[in-house]
């Protein structure tokens, strides 16, 4: 366990520093003058000048970055240019919403991904082949295009789950869940299809298998084969897929909570991008970067457990 | 060769499969990648010919009829301010097209230099390859893009150049390990031995057995593509022109007034990256196929299979089982699908076991020895049938056992020793806890009861350290540590018989000999064995009596005393004579010419025919009987039989004399 947390910690911190790097590169690629963007063409040249001091652009790149950097370690990701509101405050505020709506897709992906995988591997047939071919068209339908028609159908004219918004689960739980069904159940669904491809494709090589074969000979009935044995075996790239596909929910949930209207980090990394908002949208993208590499871990984790060959190592 | 009508220049993720003649070829040949192909063309045709078709401009409005569904003025209906749907989808696709491909242009320059240098070259390219994949699988793409677009502001070719570099490490992974595949191979070896250029061998070997990859990735990265750029205009920070995306924004904004709108605008995209991804599964497939068949192509020509499969067909069976036999196999007949049809694998195959007897059924490989101890207790692999005979067991005819009552008998009453001992366990559970799990299914005792138990077997197959063994995973152990383990599972339940596949032919000589010894060991405390095996001298040290099987049926069977003393079957007499533990010193060691024929090429008559230096005409004409050449000696042989009566069926209450 050690190991793997040391060979974490060595790749995962130059690819935060890296990533954090390369996004404060971009503010160094804005045209024309930062002050002049924010204050409009017609401002007064001394409130630009004035503005451009206040905002630090004028101190050379390398300080500017080492300021951020030391107010990013301790969790201080610089004000708004756009508004001077705290980064970190806005994150902190909209954090709760991302996570649910990831947290309950990810449940989501995985039940109905690896059930379908193991039911198209086992049963074969047209039931498998309606499997297989929904997961392919699943994987053409655009996230935010599924949740629109979901919305109609569900929302819109059945009533059943409310159009937009998120209520806090401090506020009202019962709410809370009725408003996260449409969003976790678009964007876990949409995901689910490479989940259950890998589980479709490990169970069916894993069937195949001299051990398999040794355990009918000692009489377990396939059902025990299935579950304590062939979906143990082919869980490990399971994990895998599963950890890229959560990667890819950070992204699709951008597009998912602007469907919704949700108030969370999307929102706030679409708008920081319709308002020119650099320093938001730098402490959004170290943000989600930090997911994912913690995603990394919990997978690396995972896997370990699942698979003796790397825990007995 | 390009794929049908499609234009080059144009066409973003269109699968030009230049890979090998074969692969392109093949892939033409599945309908879905050429209905992908034809709709992926006309869709890039419609955009490229926009101005043409289209009876609207993009940006004409109609104010009468605006967000009104379909109807003979507005084929696909139309959106706000009554602008024409089929208009922005045709003048739209040429703006999403065209961003896309920029992204596929800077996704494919860098990434496969890079990969093919890493993949060739190695060193910094290689670190470079692996270091950037891990940068660019850290951040979700989305973001990067909507970071260069806040400092971009609506520059869309900006954010899909960004995309298509950050995709590219991941296109370089993948090319670096196909061209380091290739790299190995010899022919690239001899070029580069005999120095070749560098840039040469690129362009001429690793190029074109690496875009198969290549093609593979684009077609995705492509699909990705458009769902992103589509994304982007959703979201309204991409290009101010109208697009497919900003298209199903609008449909969005427009829900309630007319749901209509959601169907062209998604559906555009959703047929677009159907066409993209059948096209990306349909070149792996092709591929995947074409390596098979150079596979499959080599061993020879193949006899014309049916008129043999009919003659061989007909067989013996509906015997009554041997009194007192443990085991009696009555004109067993197995089939396997092969190529697509049910061919028969194993044909009238008839013998006993009686209680406590070792009896070895020994041939060269593929002579169906596996398949029929496979077939008696319903362990066929997938698609197998027993299609004739019947396999009793105890008194009780197994071909008509439910698989529940199979089940019950396996482990229990017949344990299974295999061929591969390591790869026999599962690797996710220690060696005890597995045998622990065989103890606990038979008698249902408690776990830590079934714990003792297990030590107790592993202390019985004489493992060195029980209790270290019981806690090690099967990747910790040796073969015939394992080995050990498969048996102490195969005895957890005290069965009567063993079946032991090829125990010993994957362990070295000394543990073989102890593994020998194990087995002597239970044959002595009573349980019977049925031994396969192509080894002589394990069968004579362990079994009494010897089943000769080639190309799916017996062709003799005998005491093994006269048996190795006096062959019968002159398939026999080739396979002792050929046997290395048989050879005079100072002497060659005669060999047996030729090989099985598979199943679907037995010849008519004799199977043996091929390779028998007595064959006579007669030998080809009639499927031949397996014949009493002496009492409890069989033979399947018109020549080295001609002395003795035809026996039809075997050798009912006869089998059982020899055993002991």
């Amino acid at each position: 366990m050690r190991q793997i947390l040391v060979r974490w910690a060595v790749s995962a911190i130059p690819v935060l520093f890296i990533v954090s790097l390369l996004t404060f590169l971009l503010t160094a690629l804005i045209p024309g003058d930062p002050g002049r963007t924010i204050l409009g063409q017609t401002a007064d040249p001394d409130k630009v000048a004035a503005m451009n001091e206040a905002l630090g652009v004028n101190r050379p790149l390398p300080v500017r970055y080492w300021d951020w950097l030391k107010g990013a370690v301790t969790g201080d990701l610089g004000d708004s240019i756009t508004s001077s509101v705290s980064v970190s405050g806005q994150v902190g505020d909209r954090l709760a919403v991302t996570l649910s709506l990831i947290a309950g897709a990810f449940i989501v992906t995985g039940l109905v991904g690896v059930t379908c995988g193991v039911f198209s591997a086992l049963k074969g047939g047209w039931l498998g082949r309606l499997i297989d071919g929904t997961a392919m068209l699943g994987m053409a339908i655009p996230v935010y295009w599924f949740a629109l028609v979901l919305s109609m159908v569900f929302a819109v004219k059945l009533r059943l789950f409310p159009a937009i918004g998120y209520t806090p689960f401090s506020q009202s739980p019962g709410k809370w869940f009725m408003g996260l069904v449409l969003p976790v159940m678009a964007l876990g669904l949409s995901c689910a299809a490479p989940v259950a491809k890998q589980t479709r494709n490990g169970v069916l090589s894993e069937l195949g298998r001299d051990y398999v074969r040794a355990l009918r000979a000692r009489g377990f009935a396939e059902r025990t084969i299935i579950v304590k044995h062939v979906l143990r075996n082919a869980a490990a790239p399971i994990i895998t897929v599963l950890g890229i596909v959560v990667v890819g929910m950070f992204g699709g949930s951008v597009l998912i909570e602007n469907v919704f209207a949700m108030p969370g980090l999307g929102g706030l990394a679409v708008s920081a991008a319709a308002g020119q908002d650099i320093t938001t949208m730098q402490g959004v993208a170290v943000v989600f970067t930090v997911f994912v590499i913690v995603v990394n871990l919990v997978i690396e984790v995972l896997y370990a457990l699942v698979n003796p060959k790397v825990r007995t190592r | 060769m390009s794929g049908p009508a499609v234009q080059p220049g144009t066409q973003p993720g269109a699968a030009r499969p230049q890979a090998r003649p074969g692969i392109a070829r093949l892939l033409l040949r599945r309908p879905a990648v050429v209905v992908a192909l034809a709709v992926l063309a006309v869709i890039v045709l419609c955009a490229a010919l926009a101005s043409v078709i289209s009876p609207y401009g993009p940006e004409q409005q109609d104010l009468l009829h605006a967000l009104k569904g379909p109807s003979a003025s507005h084929w696909l209906g139309t959106g706000e301010l009554g602008l024409d749907v089929f208009a922005r989808l045709v003048f739209g696709g040429r703006v999403t097209l065209t961003v896309v491909l920029i992204a596929m242009v800077v996704y494919l320059a860098c990434g496969v230099p890079l990969g093919i240098l890493a993949g060739y070259k190695g060193g910094v390219f290689d670190w470079l390859v692996l270091k950037s994949a891990d940068v660019a699988f850290a951040v979700p793409s989305i973001i990067v893009t909507l970071a260069v677009l806040a400092v971009f502001s609506h520059n869309e070719t900006a954010a899909m150049v960004a995309f298509g570099l950050l995709g590219a490490p991941g296109l370089a992974r993948v090319v670096r390990s196909a061209a380091m595949g290739v790299r190995q191979e010899l022919f690239v070896r001899a070029a580069i031995t005999s120095g070749l250029k560098d840039g040469v061998i690129i362009l001429r070997h690793v190029l074109p057995r690496v875009a198969g990859v290549i093609l593979v990735q684009v077609s995705v990265f492509a699909a990705t593509a458009v769902l992103m750029e589509t994304g982007l205009g959703f979201l309204g920070v991409g290009t101010k022109e109208s697009s497919w995306g900003s298209l199903v924004g609008e449909a969005s904004r427009n829900i309630g007034l007319n749901p209509w709108l959601l169907v062209p605008s998604g559906g555009i995209i959703i047929v677009f990256v159907l066409a993209l991804s059948t096209i990306g599964d349909g070149i792996r497939d092709a591929a995947e196929e074409a390596h098979a068949a150079a596979v499959v192509r080599s061993p020879g020509r193949r006899q014309a299979p049916s008129a043999t499969q009919a003659a061989t067909a007909a067989v013996t069976a509906g015997q009554e089982p041997t009194e007192g036999a443990l085991l009696s196999v009555r004109g067993l007949t197995v089939t396997l699908p092969m190529a697509g049809r049910a061919t028969v694998t194993v044909r009238d195959v008839t013998f006993d076991v009686m209680p406590g007897e070792a009896v070895g059924i020994v041939g060269e490989s593929g002579c169906g020895k596996s398949i029929t101890a496979s077939a008696l207790f319903g362990m066929l692999p997938g698609g197998g049938r027993v299609t004739a005979g019947r396999v009793f067991f105890d008194g009780q005819d197994l071909t008509k056992a439910s698989p529940a009552a199979l089940r019950a008998i396996r482990g229990a009453r017949v344990g299974w020793i295999s061929q591969d001992p390591i790869s026999s366990l599962d690797p996710v559970y220690t060696a005890g806890a597995q045998v622990a799990q065989v103890v606990r299914l038979h008698t249902g005792c408690s776990r830590k009861e079934a714990k003792r138990r297990a030590l107790e077997l592993f202390a019985l197959v004489r493992l060195p350290d029980p209790a270290r063994v019981a806690k090690s995973y099967p990747h910790q152990l040796s073969g015939g540590m394992a080995q050990r383990v498969g048996i102490a599972a195969a005895l957890a339940a005290k069965p009567d018989i063993i079946i032991a596949d090829e125990p010993t032919t994957a362990l070295d000589v000394t543990v073989q000999a102890e593994i020998l010894d194990l087995l002597r060991d239970l044959r002595a405390g009573g349980t019977a064995i049925l031994l396969i095996t192509h080894n002589w001298g394990l069968l004579a040290d362990l079994c009494s009596r010897a089943v000769v099987m080639y190309a799916g049926e017996v062709v003799e069977e005998s005491p093994i005393t006269p048996i190795v003393r006096d062959p019968a079957h002159p398939y026999t007499q080739a396979l002792l004579r050929s046997d290395p533990h048989r050879g005079r010193r100072g002497q060659p060691l005669p060999s047996l010419e030729g090989t099985v024929p598979a199943p679907p090429d037995w010849p008519v008559g004799c199977h043996f025919q091929g390779r028998c230096p007595l064959a006579a005409a007669a030998c080809r004409t009639a499927a031949v009987p397996l014949v009493a050449v002496a009492p409890g000696r069989f033979s399947r042989c018109l020549l080295a039989g001609q002395a003795t009566t035809v026996v039809q069926a075997a050798p009912a209450g006869t089998g059982g004399q020899d055993g002991g």
